[in-house]
This record gives C-alpha cells, structure tokens and sequence, in this order.
C-alpha cells in the first residue's frame, strides 16, 4: 500500500532509491546533500535494502567512478552531491554519459565556493550542462521523489540510453520536511521493469572491452565497422533530441498509475494561457514565482510562470509554443553565466530565435549563495521590465542585472560617484 | 531540406544502436607487428635444449616473448607475423641457441616460419 | 618452490600483435598476469601504456573483458565492480583486477587506492611500475628513482627519492601484498594465483617493476636483463607480506648475504637515464639498498624467521 510521510528532499530521494530498488550506491558527503545517503545507508544496514552495496567512498570522484564502474556490470546504481563535490566529479560525468551508463543521480543545489557559500543556489547543476546527462529540476519533495522514479525509467529506455540528473535546491527542498507519498514497491515495479543494460561486461561467452582509446575515423572489420568517436558524439546528440518524447510518454504513464502530473514532464506552466507577461525560471525560484503571479494578478497584469521541469535536452519546440502568445518573458536566474548572462535567459533567447513569435526576454539574476528572494524583489523585476519593454535602449544594453543586492549598506552610492 | 520521416528514423536507429565504445579480441590488433622488425630471431636447433633433451622443459623463451610470439613446441617456433624483434628471447636462452640477423639477410621475410 | 615452466599454463589471454613498444616489460608482465588469474577476470585500467595495450577502436587484443577509466580513478572502478558482482552474486566466480602504471597508483591514483584499501573493497589492485610516465613521453612520477633523467628531469635527474608505495599499502593492514618484476614470470605467475585465492579479503596489492627500453635507456633485448639486475642487486627484493606477515620470495632470498648481492652499477649503468649520476649518488643508491634490506633482516628476526 502507498504510504504518505511527513520527509525533506533528500530522504524523499533516499525512499525513491528504495523504492526502484537500487543495487550500488556510492556517495562522499557534502552539505546539503549528506542526509540522502545517510538514509540509504540506513536502509542498507537495518536490512530494508538487502540486495543493495554501499560503497562509502573517499571522494566524490570515486563516488561517481564507483557507480559508473557498477553500471558497467548491469546493476542499478544512485549516487548524489552539491556544488564542490559535483564539480569534483565533472571529468568521470562525462565518462558515464559518454558510456551512456543509465544511471540516476540527484544534486542538492548549492553555490560553488570560492568563497564558501553552503547555501542554494543553480550554478553547481548549470556547471554540468555540457556533460551529457538529462538534467531536470523540481519544485517539492514529492515531485523530487516522482521525479527519481520517471528518470530511472527514462534513463533505462533502449530508446534513450543516458544518465539523469535530478536537481533540487540545497534547504530550500533538501532539509525542508513536506508530505510525500511513497507509492507501493509492486507498483513501482510494474512501472520501472528490471534494467535491460547495453554492456554486457560479464558475458564471458562473448568478450568484450568497453571505453578504449577510439580513434576520429572508424574501426574497418570484415564483421562489422565500429564507429569513430565523431559517431558517438553525433549519436549523443540525437538520444538527447528525442529523448523528449519519451519523458513526455514516460510523465503521462506515471500519471496514469500514480495520479501525479508535473505539467507535461517538459515544464510546468501556471496561469499561462492567457498571459501576455511570463516568467521563467527553474525550481525555488520558480516556486516563488507561483505567488508572485498570483499577487500580480491580483493586480490586474496578465501574468503566468513557465516553470522549467527539463533543462536538458533542451525543450526548444515546447518552448516556442509555450511562450508563443507572450509580448514579454521575465527570466529569473539563480546562476551566472560569468562574462553573458543567467544562463536561463542566453539559452532562452537561442531557442526562440527563430521562433515565429519572439518575445521581448528581459534575464535578471537572483538569490545567488543562498540570499533570500522576496516576493517584492521579483514583483519590482517584473514592474521594471513591464515599464522598460518598450525602450529600445535597454533592450540594447548587455549588462546585466542583479536583484537584491545590499551595494548601498557597503556604502557604493550611486549619488557619491 | 527539412528532415522527413526516413531521416527521422535513421537518427533514432542510429542513437540506439551506437552507444559504448567496444571491442572484441583479435589477433594482430595493431596490424603485422613483424612489419616492426629489424632483425628476427632464428634457432639454431643443434643448441637448442628443448630439441636435444625431446622434452618441454626450458621454454625460457616461450615464457620471456613478451608478445607471445614463441610457441612451447619441440622445437620452438616463432611467429614472424608479429615478432617485434626483440631481440629478448635470443639473450635470455640459456643455450645461446637463438641468433637475431638482420631482416635483409632472412631468408624469406614474410610468413610463419619454423625455427631453421 | 617457484613453479616449473613446464607446468604453466598454455592458454593465453593477450593475443600477439599489440600496439606496446618492442621489448616492453610491461607486457611481459601482463601476459603472465592474465595467464594466472584466467578468462573469469574483468579488468579496468586507467591512463597508461597498459590502455595503449588494450587497443585502438574496434579491436583488442585482451581475450578478458576491460573497461578504461580515467587516470585517478581505477581504484574506485574497481571498488564499484566488485559491489556489483558482489549484489549479482557473481563475486565468487569473477575477480577484478585494477590494473594500474605507477602514475595511477603512486600520484593521481593513490587516494582512491587508500580509501578502497581501507574500506576492504574485493578485488586485486597490480601496479606496473615502470618508474615513469613513459606513455606521455617519460615524465618523472613519485615512483622514479633517484637520479634519473626524465622529460621533466632532464639535466639533473630527479633530486628525490621514489615514495616507498609497498610501505604505505602496508600500513593499511592488506591481507595480501607483493612485489614482484617482469624478470620472473614465475613468481609473477605465482602471486597473482595466490592474489586470485584470497578473494573476499579485501583489496590485494601486487607490485611489479615493469622495465622500459625507450625509458630507461636500454636496447630492448635488455628487458628482462635489467629488471632481474634489479632483483640481483638487492634493489629490487620479491617478497610477499601474507596478512601482515614478511615472506622474502625463494629468488631473492639470497640477498639478505649483501655479498651475494649485484653491484648496483651493474644496473645503473646499463641505462641511459642513470648516465651522469656520480659515485656520490651511486653512493645513495647503495644506502638505499642497504636500508631497504636492513629493515627486512630486523622484521624477519623478529618474526622468528632468521
């Protein structure tokens, strides 16, 4: 029977490993990340997972090398990190999704040092963009749970082939205790069959040899030409580009057996049919968004949220159609994109570029190492967007704009320049 | 040109059949490695233990042929198609029974041959 | 007793034609290895000659399954398989074997090795220890020893010692540790069947002297010449530590009698990378050698052994 319990965002991505019944997990620990394998680690000695390795590692990088080696043998693998410890693992991000190893992984958000910062923000999960892997954000503890189980599912389709990530906000969802439904472990089951890998390492009948030093031309055998790396990459490229439907199937079939839907899978849009103003922005911030639509309305602006669910592959068409009414996006970045923009609003304006209907995209950044977003901040970002989206000027100006922050309290006055 | 349903097709095939980089075992993986050759071992088989006692027993240079290119035959055969040359079983055998000469001077310079 | 050749095994699990240079020790090593753990073993290997070995594109010659890894992280690889096989249940039939040069095990590798090692992670961990990054063209590591010119130690040579690997996976309290040298075959063949019988006992280290004619400075008939000087001048003792207990291999027994013992020159001057060194540092190397086996003489006294 489901359950319903009372978890943070970590233990409700720690009940999801238990419920897809993972059977290698290694993780290294990193505030705020740690209380998600401190719970499987539970689970593992009390005997709730009797089938499942846990292997306490010594680093990040060994935590993810660890599951990629485990992925290579056809077990089902997890593991999970924030900012240094993700950024840690970057080079071997890459080899799992460059072995298009199906695995799962969750990242507690957390800004990246230096300076120190324990505190949320999206630049860790942004830093991994180009690594390979799908990457999607949630806005609750439930959606982070459901979220781990469709990306498992995701991540093992033939049709697909690459790792996931799962990224929700260090805090904000990591340590924050919400109503979770953990769904019955048969059901899941039925949802998520046994993992049908693609690498057959121990398959002594038919040996092989995975990852080798492949050349830029192909490999010319009577038996058949083994691809050049050029291929593989091509090939990733393409997994990623269709890989969107099948999380679009994948999101409708959960809502089938479980009754939950989070948009189309793709993004989640609230009061936007009608919007001719939209905001967009990824997990707290766009979760913080919600009221500050509602409020707007309350004020008469025609305003919606597109709150982005899928990051990569990058939803280009759904984008367009979802923005295909809007005179103007207000993009709300938690990251730096250094020396551009929020990496949101740049990625946003490449994808409608050549859409029929380009809307006026005005990018500020927000909340960076933790720093309270209010509701005010956002309302008077979009206010200022709505007044200026008509001056040429601005629109023309590349500098870019950082909300809330104390410049004045540290005694930059603009009036003593 | 926008993509048709072919093409549609071709790029889902190929994104699911062209996954990890992989090999299979072979023999000669980077080509005739004889080709690499300056000189090449040959036996003197009137030196050679394992043909004068008739038993498997020195083999030193079936066990030292870093390239397993040496067999352990009475007598020992070496496999010119991939003998790099070495040169090692020829200063490890114990009974000096095998001579390194200069690849012009081999008789045949291509093929699997027997010790001479 | 050292096994008799005729006793070996024929089946061989590297087939010929590899991209390794002529003569290379390593593959010697390898070969025998392989020969002793048989086609049951997964390998993994990091950024080193041994990838080069392991073929370019479609083809391999290594008739057992291998997976690359980045250069730091075959430890953890290999941590990760042997979990894997172990939630498979296939872990009393398949041994991993982490196959590493000596920059992954002694420089970039060696935290993941420490912590596996700590963690009692099952599988055998074999560095082929070839005292330099030979594969990106001879850079010095912390394996290199004394003196030796390298492509980062060109005119000088390197000013320090080699960092002593084999005491530091000692001090991880490893049920099984060796050292061995592609000189001997035998005793190569030997550790790794007893590595492959200890499975469950957490990580094995083998170490083996992989000798390098274009990094050392050797013509490469030299090959096994050189690494058995090494074992001859005492420089290099085979040996075994079997649950914390000192074992001095049969070959090199004889060199607890200094006087049995090589001249090291005879070692160093065969090679072009110990061309320059003086009779002062000839003379460090002595007193290494010497060191190295004073220690080895106390601790077998006390263990009763001599």
């Amino acid at each position: 029977m489901p359950e319903r319990k009372v978890l943070t965002g970590n233990h409700a991505a720690a009940y999801a490993c238990k419920s897809v019944g993972v059977e290698v997990v290694a993780a290294y620990p990193i505030t705020p990340q740690s209380p998600v394998v401190e719970k499987i680690s539970e689970f593992v000695e009390s005997g709730e997972l009797p089938n499942t390795q846990f292997v306490t590692v010594e680093s990040e990088q060994s935590a993810i090398s660890a599951v990629v080696a485990a992925s290579q043998m056809g077990a089902r693998v997890f593991t999970a990190s924030s900012a240094n410890g993700l950024a840690y693992m970057y080079e071997i991000l890459c080899w799992a999704a460059g072995s298009r190893l199906p695995l799962v992984m969750c990242i507690a958000t957390r800004a990246l040092g230096a300076p120190w910062s324990v505190w949320t923000d999206h630049q860790d999960a942004f830093s991994v963009r180009d690594v390979g892997f799908i990457q999607q954000f949630v806005e609750s503890n439930q959606e982070a749970y459901d979220t781990v189980l469709m990306s498992y599912r995701v991540a093992e389709d033939p049709r697909v082939y690459l790792p996931a990530f799962v990224s929700y906000d260090g805090y904000i969802l990591s340590h924050t205790m919400m109503s979770v439904q953990i769904e019955d472990d048969d059901k899941v089951r039925e949802f998520l069959p046994p993992l049908k890998p693609h690498i057959h390492l121990t398959d002594f009948e038919n040996v092989h040899s995975v990852n080798p030093v492949t050349p830029p031309g192909l490999t010319v055998r009577p038996e058949g030409n083994t691809p050049g790396y050029y291929e593989f990459r091509y090939s990733m490229q393409k997994a990623h580009e269709y890989a969107i439907e099948v999380i679009e199937e994948v999101a409708k079939e959960f809502e089938t057996k479980f009754g939950r839907a989070y948009g189309n899978g793709i993004y989640k849009p609230y009061k936007a049919d009608d919007a001719e103003v939209l905001i967009f922005a990824v997990g707290s911030v766009a979760s913080e968004s919600r009221g500050v639509v509602d409020t707007l309305r309350d004020e008469g602006i025609k305003i919606g949220l597109i709150s982005l669910k899928l990051y990569r592959p990058f939803p280009i068409q759904h984008l367009r159609k979802a923005f295909n009414k809007a005179k103007l996006v207000v993009v709300f970045d938690r990251d730096v994109g250094y020396g551009m923009e929020g990496i949101l609003a740049a990625e946003l304006k490449s994808a409608l570029y050549a859409a029929d209907h380009r809307p006026i995209i005005r990018g500020f950044i927000v909340g960076l190492g933790g720093r309270d977003i209010t509701a005010d901040q956002l309302i008077n970002g979009v206010k200022k967007a709505i007044e200026e989206q008509d001056n040429r000027e601005v629109q023309l100006d590349t500098h870019v704009d950082f909300i809330g922050l104390q410049l004045n309290e540290l005694g930059f006055k603009k009036e003593e320049i | 040109m926008v993509r048709t349903e072919q093409d549609i097709k071709l790029e889902k095939k190929v994104s699911q059949t062209i996954l990890a980089s992989q090999q299979t075992p072979a023999v000669g993986e980077a080509g005739h490695t004889g080709e690499w050759r300056t000189k090449r071992p040959i036996l003197h088989t009137e030196k050679c233990l394992v043909v004068k006692t008739g038993k498997l027993t020195c083999n030193l240079c079936w066990l030292y042929c870093p390239e397993n290119t040496v067999s352990r035959s009475i007598p020992p055969k070496f496999n010119y198609d991939y003998c790099k040359g070495c040169g090692i079983c020829a200063t490890e055998c114990p009974a000096h029974a095998i001579e390194m000469i200069s690849e012009k001077e081999a008789p045949s310079c291509e093929g699997n041959e027997g010790g001479n | 007793m050292v096994i008799k050749v005729s006793e070996l095994p024929e089946e061989e699990m590297i087939l010929p034609g590899t991209r390794l240079c002529s003569g290379c020790g390593i593959q010697l090593a390898y070969r025998w290895a392989l020969k002793a753990l048989g086609p049951k073993t997964i390998i993994t290997n990091p950024a080193s000659c041994s990838t080069v070995c392991g073929g370019v594109g479609g083809y391999t010659p290594l008739k057992v399954p291998a997976f690359y890894c980045c250069f730091e992280t075959v430890a953890a690889n290999a941590a990760g398989a042997a979990a894997a096989l172990k939630a498979k249940g296939q872990d009393k039939d398949v041994v991993v074997l982490a196959w590493a040069g000596d920059g992954g095990t002694y420089d970039i590798g060696i935290q993941g090795l420490s912590g596996a090692s700590e963690r009692g992670d099952n599988f055998i961990f074999a560095c082929v220890n070839n005292q330099a990054y030979m594969n990106t063209g001879i850079q010095r590591s912390g394996a290199t020893p004394y003196g030796a010119t390298t492509t980062t130690t060109p005119i000088l040579g390197k000013q320090q010692l080699n960092k002593n690997m084999r005491k530091i996976m000692e001090a991880h309290g490893l049920s099984y540790i060796a050292q061995t040298a592609a000189s001997h075959p035998r005793d190569i063949y030997e550790k790794f069947k007893k590595a492959r019988e200890f499975n469950g006992k957490g990580v094995r280290y083998i170490e083996i002297l992989g000798t390098c004619p274009p990094g050392w400075g050797f013509p490469t008939d030299q090959s096994v010449h050189m690494a058995r000087l090494a074992v001859e001048t005492g420089y290099w003792p085979l040996l075994e530590r079997i649950e914390g207990k000192l074992i001095i291999s049969q070959p090199s027994k004889r060199y607890l009698d200094k006087s049995k013992r090589k001249d090291i020159r005879e070692f160093l001057k065969g090679q072009s990378r110990f061309r320059h060194l003086k009779e002062e540092d000839i003379k460090i190397w002595e007193n290494y050698i010497d060191a190295q086996w004073d220690e080895i003489r106390e601790e077998l006294h006390k263990q009763g052994d001599i």
